[in-house]
Parts: C-alpha cells; sequence; structure tokens
C-alpha cells in the first residue's frame, strides 16, 4: 500500500513539472532534425573512401545543441554508413538522460490564453465551435455510457474523459481519407468524422444496426465509411498494422496519411518498436499519435520505461518527433496539421508523444482509487482539463457564451438519452448473421445447420429470444 | 438452446452414417477384442518421455476444509517462493496491482519488488527475459494477463523455451512456468476468449497442465515450479472463486502432483467422458444426470495435457467401451480429437460406439451472451452424446 502512493506521487509530481510549470519564456530550442539519414552519401563497397578517416576539414562544423564532442573540432571523421562520424579522444558514455526534459508544446495556457510568442495555426469560428462541441459531445457520451453499465445495460465501457483535446483537435487536424488506426480511447476521431451517436449507442448495446454486427465488446467500433478501422482487444497491434497501410498508400499517392493511436503501455509492445523502425526505414507517410496518459490500468509510466516518455524514441528509430500538451487543443491542432503535411508531402513517419492524464478509471472493470491518490485525479481534472481550457479560449473570443452551453449541453444529453433509449429496442442482428463472414460462400454444412435451425426455431418459438429477428 | 441441438443432431445425422460401416466392423474386431480383453494396458506406447518432477503421487483422502482456487494458486505461488529462493513472479500488474484476478495477493509485500516484478506491456519481452532468466539458474513464474496475450510472446514459448534442452542436447533446461487464465471468460469477446490447451500441447518440449479444483491448482501449479522443464499451467478464470474441499495432506507444503496423471473423478462403467479445466465440473454435473437415467459415466479429469495420460483413457475405454471428450476449444485438431486417436490406435476393438467429442463451436467467440453460451460445451450437451453413445439417444423429435 505505502509503496504504490509513494510511487504514485512520485509519478505526480513528475507530471506537475512536466506539464504545469513549464517556463514558457525560455525559448525552445529549434526543431533540430537530424540530417538525412534517407540519402547518404552513396558507397561503394570498394570504393577507397570506405572506412577510411581524414582530417575533418571545416573547423566550423555547425555545434549541435546536443553533441556530446562539440569541442573536438580537429577530430577525424570516417564515412560510415548512414553518414559521417567523428572520431573523439574523449571516452564519453552518453547520459540516460538528459538534465532537461524535451519540451512540450503548447498554445494556450491553463486559462486559455495564447502564450506569448506561441506560433500555431489558425482554427476559424465554424472550426473552432465544432470542436468544442464534439468535446462536450464526448464528455456527456462517457458519462451517459459510463452510467449505463453501471445499470447493467451494456457490459462493458471505457471512458475517453481528460482526453478529448488529443481526440478531436487531431481529428479535427485530419482529413477523411486518412486512415485511422485507432486504440480504445478514442471514439472522439470517429464522432469528428460524423459517426452518430445513434451510432454509437447501437455497437454499445450490438444491435442489428451495429456495424460489427454485435460481434465485438463494447467501444469496439469499427466504420468503413469513416476509414476508421476496427478497435483490436489486443494491445499494440493497431501500430503495424498503419504503418502497413501507409505503405500501400505511399504506393497509391493518395495524398493521405495513416494515423495511429496508441497509450503509454502500448509503446512497450514490440509492435511499436518495429513499426516505428519500419516506417522510417520504408519512408511512409504515418502519423503517430501517443497519448501518454500516466497510467496503463494500474502500472505507472515509471514502470513502463525509464526514458524521457515517449518523444524520446522516435528519434532513436529515425522518426521526426514532438511533444505536445494533449490538453491543450490548439496545440494538438496544430501539431497534427504541421505532421500531417509532413507526412504526406516528405513521405514521413512522424511521432507525436500528447501528455495528457486517464481521468477516468482504466475501464468498467477497474477502480483506481486503489492505485493512485484521489488528489492527483482531481487535479488533472480540474486544474487541466482540456475542455474547460478550450471553452475559455473561445469565449475570450467572443464564439461562446453560457447560453450557448447550457443550450449545447441538454441537446446533447437529450439526444444521448433518446439515442440509448432507440438503440436498446433495436432488435439483434439477425438469425442469418450466424452464418455469414467467415466463407465467402457458405458451405453445405453451415446451410445445412441454418435450415435445421430455423426448422427448429419454427417448432419451438417460445424458447427463441424475441428480439432476434429470424 | 436451440442452436446446440442443431449442431448435435446435425453431428448426430452424420455419425449414423459411419455407425453403419462403424457395426460392421464392430463384428469384426469382436473376435480381436476377446483376445485383447484380458485388461492388460500394457500394450499401449507412452510415445513421451516423462522426466520425474520432484514429488511423488500419493493417494490422499482424508476430507477437510474448502478453499477456492484463487487461495490454492496463491498458496502454491507462496509456498514455493519461501522454499526456493530462485523462484519469482512476472508479469503485467502482478505485484502492486496483485494480479488482475488477484492470484499474486500478499505476495509482493512478502518477498518484496526482486521477486514479484511488474513488467511493461510487453508479453514477448517478459516472456523471453524469463527464458533467459531459467537458462541462468533461476525458477521464473510468467504470469499472462490471460493467455490471449501470451500470442504475443508464443515464439519464446516455442522456439526458445521448449526446445532448449533439446538443442543443447541436455545441457540447458529451462525450468520455467508460464500461468495464466485460459479459455473463455463471460462476455469479453473473440479476442479475450480462447482455448489454447491444444497449441501448446502440440509442442514437444512442453508439458501442459490445466487445474479444475484446488487441489488440481495448488498440486500442479507446485509441480510446475518444481519442474526441470518448462511448463504451461492452463487457468481458468470462471474456477477463481469457485471453492472445492480439501484434504490436510493437499494443503500441506510438501503436497504436489505428478505432471502426466489424470485423475478419475468418477467411477462408472459405462461410458468414459474426458475432460480439463472448467469442463470436468461439467462432466461431473452431466455424471450426476446419468446416474439418475441408469447410465454409470465414469469422469476423468485429464489434469495433464502433455503428457496426455493416454493409459488411463485407455484403460477406462477398455471398460465402458464407450468415450466422449469434452473441452471447451476449437474442435479441429483439438484435444478431443488427439484423445480419440489414441483411443482408436491403442483401444479400437474395445469401443461399442462412435466416439462423441464435444467442443466449443467452430466460430470466433461471439460477444452475445446468449450465443456465448451457446458456442461453448454445456452440461447438457455431454449428457446427450453420453446417451448417443450408449444408445440411448432420445428421438428427434421429442429433443428438438
Ligand atoms: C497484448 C495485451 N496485453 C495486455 C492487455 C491488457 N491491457 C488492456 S489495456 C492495458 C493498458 C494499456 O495502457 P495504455 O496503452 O497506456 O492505454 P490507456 O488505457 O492508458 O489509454 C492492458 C495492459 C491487452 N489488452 N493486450
Ligand atoms: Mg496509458
Amino acid at each position: 500500500m505505502a509503496l504504490w502512493l509513494r510511487k504514485s506521487l512520485k509519478t505526480i509530481n513528475n507530471f506537475k513539472s512536466m506539464m504545469g510549470m513549464i517556463n514558457h519564456s525560455s525559448s525552445s530550442p529549434s526543431p533540430s532534425f537530424n540530417q538525412n539519414l534517407r540519402n547518404p552519401p552513396v558507397i561503394f563497397i570498394d570504393s577507397p573512401t570506405y572506412f577510411s578517416s581524414h582530417r575533418y576539414e571545416s573547423t566550423r562544423a555547425e555545434k549541435q545543441s546536443d553533441s556530446v564532442y562539440g569541442s573536438h573540432c580537429h577530430a577525424q571523421v570516417m564515412d560510415f554508413p548512414g553518414g559521417k562520424i567523428m572520431f573523439s579522444p574523449v571516452m564519453r558514455f552518453i547520459s540516460e538522460s538528459t538534465q532537461e526534459r524535451v519540451h512540450c508544446y503548447q498554445v494556450l495556457d491553463d486559462n486559455g490564453n495564447p502564450i506569448t510568442g506561441s506560433n500555431y495555426v489558425q482554427v476559424s469560428e465554424e472550426v473552432a465551435l465544432k470542436m468544442y462541441s464534439n468535446m462536450v459531445t464526448l464528455q456527456i457520451m462517457d458519462t451517459i455510457f459510463y452510467e449505463a453499465q453501471r445499470q447493467g445495460r451494456i457490459s462493458f465501457y471505457a471512458t475517453t474523459i481528460g482526453e478529448e483535446a488529443i481526440n478531436i483537435a487531431s481529428a479535427a487536424a485530419l482529413t477523411i481519407d486518412d486512415f485511422v488506426f485507432p486504440q480504445y480511447r478514442e471514439p472522439g476521431v470517429l464522432l469528428w468524422r460524423g459517426f452518430t451517436l445513434q451510432e454509437f449507442a447501437n455497437q454499445c448495446f450490438s444491435n442489428k444496426a451495429d456495424y460489427g454486427k454485435g460481434r465485438q465488446m463494447p467501444i469496439h467500433y469499427v466504420s468503413k465509411r469513416h476509414n476508421y478501422f476496427t478497435v483490436a482487444s489486443t494491445i499494440a497491434t493497431q501500430i503495424p498494422h498503419a504503418v502497413g497501410a501507409a505503405y500501400s498508400m505511399k504506393m497509391d499517392k493518395k495524398g493521405a496519411c495513416a494515423v495511429t493511436y496508441f497509450g503509454d503501455g502500448g509503446t512497450s509492445e514490440g509492435d511499436f518498436h518495429a513499426a516505428l523502425n519500419f516506417a522510417a526505414v520504408r519512408e511512409v507517410p504515418v502519423i503517430f499519435i501517443c497519448r501518454n496518459n500516466g497510467w496503463a490500468i494500474s502500472t505507472p509510466t515509471s514502470d513502463q520505461f525509464r526514458s524521457d516518455g515517449i518523444v524520446v524514441k522516435g528519434k532513436a528509430y529515425g522518426v521526426r518527433s514532438i511533444r505536445v500538451d494533449g490538453n491543450d487543443a490548439l496545440a494538438m491542432y496544430s501539431a497534427v496539421h504541421a505532421a500531417r503535411s509532413m507526412a504526406i508531402s516528405e513521405n514521413k513517419p512522424i511521432l507525436i508523444e500528447a501528455l495528457t492524464y486517464r481521468v477516468g478509471h482504466h475501464s468498467t472493470s477497474d477502480d483506481s482509487t486503489k492505485y493512485r491518490p484521489i488528489e492527483e485525479i482531481e487535479w488533472f481534472k480540474v486544474v487541466r482539463d482540456p475542455v474547460t481550457r478550450f471553452r475559455k479560449w473561445i469565449e475570450n473570443r467572443g464564439w461562446w457564451n453560457g447560453k450557448l452551453e447550457s443550450e449545447l449541453r441538454n441537446t446533447v444529453k437529450e439526444e444521448l438519452l433518446d439515442a440509448i433509449q432507440v438503440a436498446e429496442k433495436v432488435e439483434k442482428p439477425t438469425i442469418a448473421e450466424l452464418f455469414t463472414d467467415v466463407y465467402d460462400v457458405s458451405p453445405s454444412n453451415l446451410r445445412d445447420q441454418e435450415k435445421f435451425l430455423r426448422e427448429t426455431i419454427k417448432r419451438h418459438p417460445q424458447d427463441y429470444p424475441s428480439d432476434v429477428p429470424l | 438452446m436451440p442452436l446446440f441441438i442443431l449442431l448435435l443432431e446435425d453431428k448426430e445425422k452424420s455419425w449414423s452414417k459411419c455407425n453403419l460401416c462403424k457395426r460392421e466392423r464392430r463384428k469384426m474386431w469382436g473376435v480381436i477384442r476377446q483376445k485383447m480383453s484380458t485388461g492388460s494396458s500394457s500394450v499401449l506406447v507412452l510415445g513421451q518421455r516423462i522426466r520425474p518432477a520432484a514429488c511423488a503421487f500419493r493417494n490422499y483422502s482424508s476430507p477437510a476444509k474448502e478453499i477456492n482456487v484463487r487461495e490454492a494458486l496463491n498458496s502454491a505461488l507462496d509456498e514455493e517462493m519461501s522454499a526456493d529462493p530462485t523462484v519469482f513472479l512476472m508479469g503485467e500488474e502482478v505485484g502492486e496491482y496483485q494480479g488482475a484476478y488477484k492470484i499474486s495477493k500478499g505476495l509482493l509485500d512478502k518477498y518484496g519488488p526482486e521477486r514479484v516484478l511488474d513488467t511493461p506491456i510487453t508479453e514477448a519481452g517478459f516472456t523471453g527475459i524469463g527464458v533467459g532468466a531459467a537458462y541462468h539458474g533461476l525458477k521464473p513464474v510468467v504470469e499472462f494477463m490471460t493467455f490471449n496475450f501470451s500470442m504475443q510472446a508464443i515464439d519464446h514459448i516455442i522456439n526458445s523455451a521448449a526446445k532448449s534442452n533439446y538443442m543443447s542436447a541436455g545441457q540447458l533446461s529451462v525450468p520455467i512456468v508460464f500461468r495464466g487464465p485460459n479459455g473463455a471468460a463471460a462476455g469479453v469477446g473473440a479476442q479475450h476468449s480462447q482455448c489454447y490447451a491444444s497449441w501448446y500441447a502440440s509442442c514437444p518440449g512442453l508439458k501442459v497442465v490445466a487445474p479444475y479444483s484446488s487441489e488440481d491448482a495448488r498440486g500442479l501449479l507446485k509441480a510446475a515450479i518444481r519442474d526441470p522443464d518448462p511448463v504451461v499451467v492452463l487457468e481458468n478464470e470462471l474456477l477463481y472463486g469457485e471453492s472445492f474441499p480439501v484434504s490436510a495432506e493437499v494443503l500441506d507444503s510438501s503436497f504436489c502432483l505428478p505432471i502426466g496423471k489424470a485423475k478419475i473423478e468418477r467411477e462408472g462403467k459405462d461410458v468414459t467422458i474426458t475432460a480439463f479445466s472448467k469442463m470436468v465440473g461439467y462432466a461431473i454435473k452431466a455424471a450426476e444426470i446419468l446416474a439418475k437415467e441408469g447410465i454409470s459415466a465414469e469422469v476423468i479429469n485429464l489434469r495433464s495435457i502433455r503428457p496426455l495420460d493416454r493409459a488411463t483413457i485407455n484403460a477406462s475405454v477398455r471398460k465402458t467401451n464407450r468415450l466422449v471428450t469434452v473441452e471447451e476449444g476449437f474442435p479441429q485438431h483439438g484435444v478431443g480429437a488427439e484423445i480419440c486417436t489414441s483411443v482408436i490406435e491403442d483401444s479400437f476393438g474395445y469401443l461399442d460406439a462412435p466416439v462423441e467429442r464435444i467442443a466449443g463451436a467452430d466460430v470466433p467467440m461471439p460477444y452475445a451472451a446468449n450465443l456465448e453460451r451457446l458456442a461453448v460445451p454445456q452440461i447438457e450437451d455431454i449428457v446427450r452424446a453420453a446417451k448417443r453413445a450408449c444408445y440411448r439417444a432420445e428421438s428427434v423429435a421429442s429433443t428438438a
């Protein structure tokens, strides 16, 4: 008990220093992208320069901010696959950590005011209002579906509370042609793309109108129309899938990219590492969006990795990366917007680490107060709520007010309660669906079974559930 | 239940065709059978090497208190960790959270974070690390949140753990345990609800056990930990909370069960029912129903899927002349198929009826609760199959 509390408090402190107390006036280092490793000087195996070293000519080499050998300008260099490497007489190990953690890109402060000097992509009133109302909708949807699970009307649910900005702002910066490979905490992307509340409810209630035909657990949404792939229960499997799809999109020259979302926990799976590496080597248009929300069920990030979060892993794989305040909708929007245009125009993978917090329990099967202090949850819920912050911004601009707010909340609530009631009444998928989607053409044994089943039901209608149409 | 009736009767139809030719053959075999029916099981070939585990089988009987399967597993882990400082537990959320299903409750406090390791979500990683630790003298117990997630790590289980002893010509042994809930839970859909018994049991070099009761859980997990080879322990989430009476001997810290030995849970003379894990309970209930109708069923709790206790199964079939195999996994290439083959190979002449195989439906697990129920065997399915084997099946009209 004492142990986990200690650990949790450590985490909260990390988070506070990471998210709340960044000194914004300090000019962040200009993004120092690695030299282009894609096109190393062509070296033939029998070339005399291969592995040969020579005096480094220029003494005015650009001093890289992260160079550990900066002062040894007379060192020899070697042509090595991947580019020139400088020799150094100093035996120095690269530190496992840096004194200062990678900065976090932010546009709005906690009060919804743009930070002086922040550069961001302009958002029109129309888009801003859609973003805001989607974030509110997502919040209300979570509250109502969560409640429905507690009442036993659906079997399972997981909320996205605290991560609304990542969901909605990233979706807003993409286009519908970009293929989405989600984890399970990004229903907002689907909402942005026009999946209706009724459609969400249909999936959670596994009725006839559910596009997954009731075959998946709640929240495992899928919509081909919205280029949104089926949520997989198995952590991180979607990450390499996105890279594969991006490879195909590159071949097709579609002018679109693949986007995949995953949690901090997901980055421990081999799939994450294989995906980043492959994406870099194959040069494919894919955006990796990691929601670093501090927890993977009860595992804090300190038990998940010891690197400076996820953003630094991108560099190790040769993937351009940025750390973003995931509770800042404008920062998220701008970062994803820029990432998308780089991904598509340069055929490059981009990694975005969005810092956020899982305000809700992991899922309806979890009680997170057992392993993290309530003050930690409250702090993120109250002080760092992404929805409130964005609301302040649109209010400051005169685009929003209390009256519109209560109208919006009332309408969405009504719409949702309605959707749930409808979804509950809609029949289950038809009996014929029991026999579809494994074989292209139904084999004779399945046809026989179906025929027999129908005869049995005819003989014993009272034993057959009334909400499953024949 | 209309769907399952359908599946079984459909099967019955196709069987009845076979029955004709089978009956012909039975006549033929009758002669041979008489010659063989001296009851000796020495004709059975146990094609598997059973390395000695550090325990011997004793027959315990004295009744005592009840414990549930969770407590049985927890106490087995606790005792083995306390007895052997090289044993350690590793997996997602096994420490501070005490396991997704609380199997490791209290162990972190007792043994500390050096021996109860919370891992990152990297099944392939921590399984490989476990195998390495086993190469080098430790005895890891690797917990999978569910065996479904062991799919990420199966390379290390099959290609690293199972084969190293053979490939190193016996120089390396891999004393590791892979454990966690296997098979269908409730309402968690296709990606969380699969039985991997036949997957792991098909690989030489692995031992695979599947406990049913608290006695099984304690005895088999302890045996697995003490075993010098990799052992896969397939638990069942739905059994964790179930209580069973256990004797004082079972509760003794020296208690252990032999891997490779089945248990006859209930003796009978008319039909043999084999099962493992949760299905043992179903088979016992089915036997109780059958008893009321005058059919005496012998229930074999396999306990070990590999090595498979072919001797016990065949001896039973030679006595009852009828066999029903029960498992939750998919039917094709399943445990039932293997048992059936073993009986065909060793005791064909003793069979008086086609072997009945009861298995999960040949579909990914449906999410819908009613379909989920229909996709895994139910007690009544076992009862019907046993009656068919005894030629006591009711007519289609009366069952349907
Ligand atoms: C391969 C696999 N291993 C384990 C799990 C169990 N599991 C489900 S969610 C989860 C935590 C994921 O955490 P994270 O990636 O940080 O996402 P978050 O829930 O925080 O959004 C785990 C371990 C799983 N579903 N799949
Ligand atoms: Mg997380």
